[in-house]
């Protein structure tokens, strides 16, 4: 298995780290012919307008679009806004997910916040109990999910921060700035 | 359900967030959707660039919050603004602005000598510059989740940049070739607190983000601080004080993403216009440099 991370801005290195220690291949994704031979693609943290930018300025949209119709795919924070279907703003989106997301939900930085989510599909993949430790750093919301997208996580006031649509993920929050493994592995598991 | 704010975790993370981009300054609003526009991941809100500060001499302090508030009103990616080092109530004002980071500036004119700001001490995140890794670390003891190179700012010469980025990293290298029993030795040496120095050892790296800045003015200089080994860069009087500032800064962030690539980085450096005129910082006299500023 092999998965590539978007590398045009953001923290790749940190999701390549991850899968790493999880013994997975992994290679970085700046062009579209980095795409060959992949199984499954990460769209890591960043800013959502400059990873749109440098997508749309080296012919990636398509690649990626077609990409995510075969394979799996997550998308982090601006990974999860880059995959969404409508922001309310105009900017490049791969439209590839039925999620309508609200960038910097939460507000500015210092409301940035760390908290923990009970998100059973997770549990049950990994055979884990604890709760997930989720760490938002100037975050989206998923404002809803139609189509096939269903609702993976919500903080407590019922916000949605992850979605699932077949192969496809995406989490308002970063798992690639913990110590635990577990969102990675849960996406393996989509991969085939 | 238990929330919690201004964490390590989320001040390192947002720096984090921004590798393998550019930050630039901008003055006005306009300039912020220009920098916005052309791929920035982040905005630096300052009243002058550094080489506007140093033309027009005197005190140079924390710009006006009705700019700064306009700035961040413009655009949707982080705003971050300057405070003086040791200026901890120009710092708590931004702070109640909501900028999304506070650059503990040499470029501005120092408010203490002895002292930089206590940086533990706020939830917003801290970016500071330096020279080496002792610097870098002592800024990180103080509480800075970010680290920059200070560079010779508002030159558009990138000499002090790379001297600046090869003595960190070289400092680093260095430091994962020693035995454990050397390392309170070396922290004495570099004035470094111990346990960074140690977790500094055991990373391989800088314990936080570490971009390059101080007269990067091309798309090849800011891949070569890439190269170097830095994070991602930081452009002052670079972009705005050239000729084509949305042309330019659209070629330095994307020399920055393929900054291994010297194909791409040919073609987005044609046609540029004029850069920024630049001062030669070896021709330049001592008390004109800002980057020994900073204790």
């Amino acid at each position: 298995m092999k998965i590539g991370v978007l590398a045009l801005q953001g923290d790749f290195a940190e999701h390549i780290a991850m899968l790493k220690r999880l013994n997975v291949e992994a290679s970085e994704v700046r062009l579209p012919e980095h795409l060959n031979g992949l199984d499954g693609l990460i769209i890591p943290g960043g800013e959502s307008t400059t990873i749109g930018k440098l997508a749309v300025a080296y012919n990636l949209m398509d690649s990626l679009k077609t990409f995510g119709q075969r394979h799996a795919i997550w998308g982090t924070c601006a990974g999860a806004i880059f995959l969404s279907k409508d922001i309310g703003r105009d900017q490049p989106l791969l439209e590839l997910m039925d999620i309508k997301v609200q960038r910097n939900a939460f507000g500015r930085q210092i409301d940035s916040f760390e908290t923990n989510l009970d998100i059973p599909e997770l549990k049950q993949a990994t055979g884990t109990k604890e709760d997930y430790h989720a760490v938002f750093i100037r975050a989206p919301i998923i404002e809803s999910v139609s189509g096939d997208a269903k609702i993976l996580a919500s903080v407590s006031d019922g916000r949605i921060v992850a979605a699932q649509q077949g192969h496809l993920l995406a989490t308002s929050f970063h798992p690639e700035l913990t110590n635990d493994t577990r969102f990675h592995e849960y996406f393996l598991t989509l991969v085939d | 359900m238990e929330v919690k704010t201004g964490t390590w975790t989320e001040k390192k993370g947002l720096a984090q967030m921004l590798k393998g981009g550019v930050i630039m300054d901008v003055v006005t609003a306009e300039h912020a959707k220009i920098a916005e526009d052309a791929g920035a991941c982040a905005v630096m809100a300052l009243e002058r660039v550094p080489a506007d500060i140093r033309a027009d001499g005197g005190v140079a302090r924390m710009s006006d919050p009705e700019l700064i508030l306009k700035i961040i009103d413009s655009v949707s990616i982080p705003v971050m603004a300057k405070c003086r080092i040791g200026h901890f109530v120009e710092a708590q004002i931004l702070e109640s602005l909501g900028v999304d980071y506070i650059d503990e500036s040499e470029v501005l004119t120092p408010a203490d000598e002895s002292n930089h700001i206590l940086k533990h001490n706020f939830k917003v995140p801290f970016v500071c510059g330096c020279r080496n890794l002792g610097e870098a670390l002592r800024r990180v003891g103080e509480g800075a989740a970010m680290i920059r190179t200070k560079g010779e700012a508002g030159t558009g010469d990138v000499v002090e940049a790379v001297r600046h980025a090869r003595t960190v990293l070289g400092d680093i290298r260095k430091l994962t070739t020693m035995a454990d029993e050397e390392l309170m030795r070396y922290s004495k040496e570099i004035g470094a607190p111990y346990e960074l120095v140690k977790e500094t050892k055991e990373l391989g790296r800088m314990p936080v983000v570490n971009f390059a800045a101080g007269g990067v003015a091309t798309p090849a200089d800011a891949a070569l601080m890439m190269q170097l080994g830095v994070d991602g860069v930081f452009v002052g009087s670079g972009i705005f004080k050239s000729g084509d500032p949305a042309k330019r800064a659209n070629a330095i962030v994307k020399a920055v993403t393929h900054y291994q690539d010297a194909s791409i980085l040919a073609e987005v450096s044609k046609n540029l216009g004029e850069a920024m005129v630049g001062r030669n910082v070896s021709q330049m006299p001592e008390a004109e440099k800002i980057a020994g500023r900073g204790w």
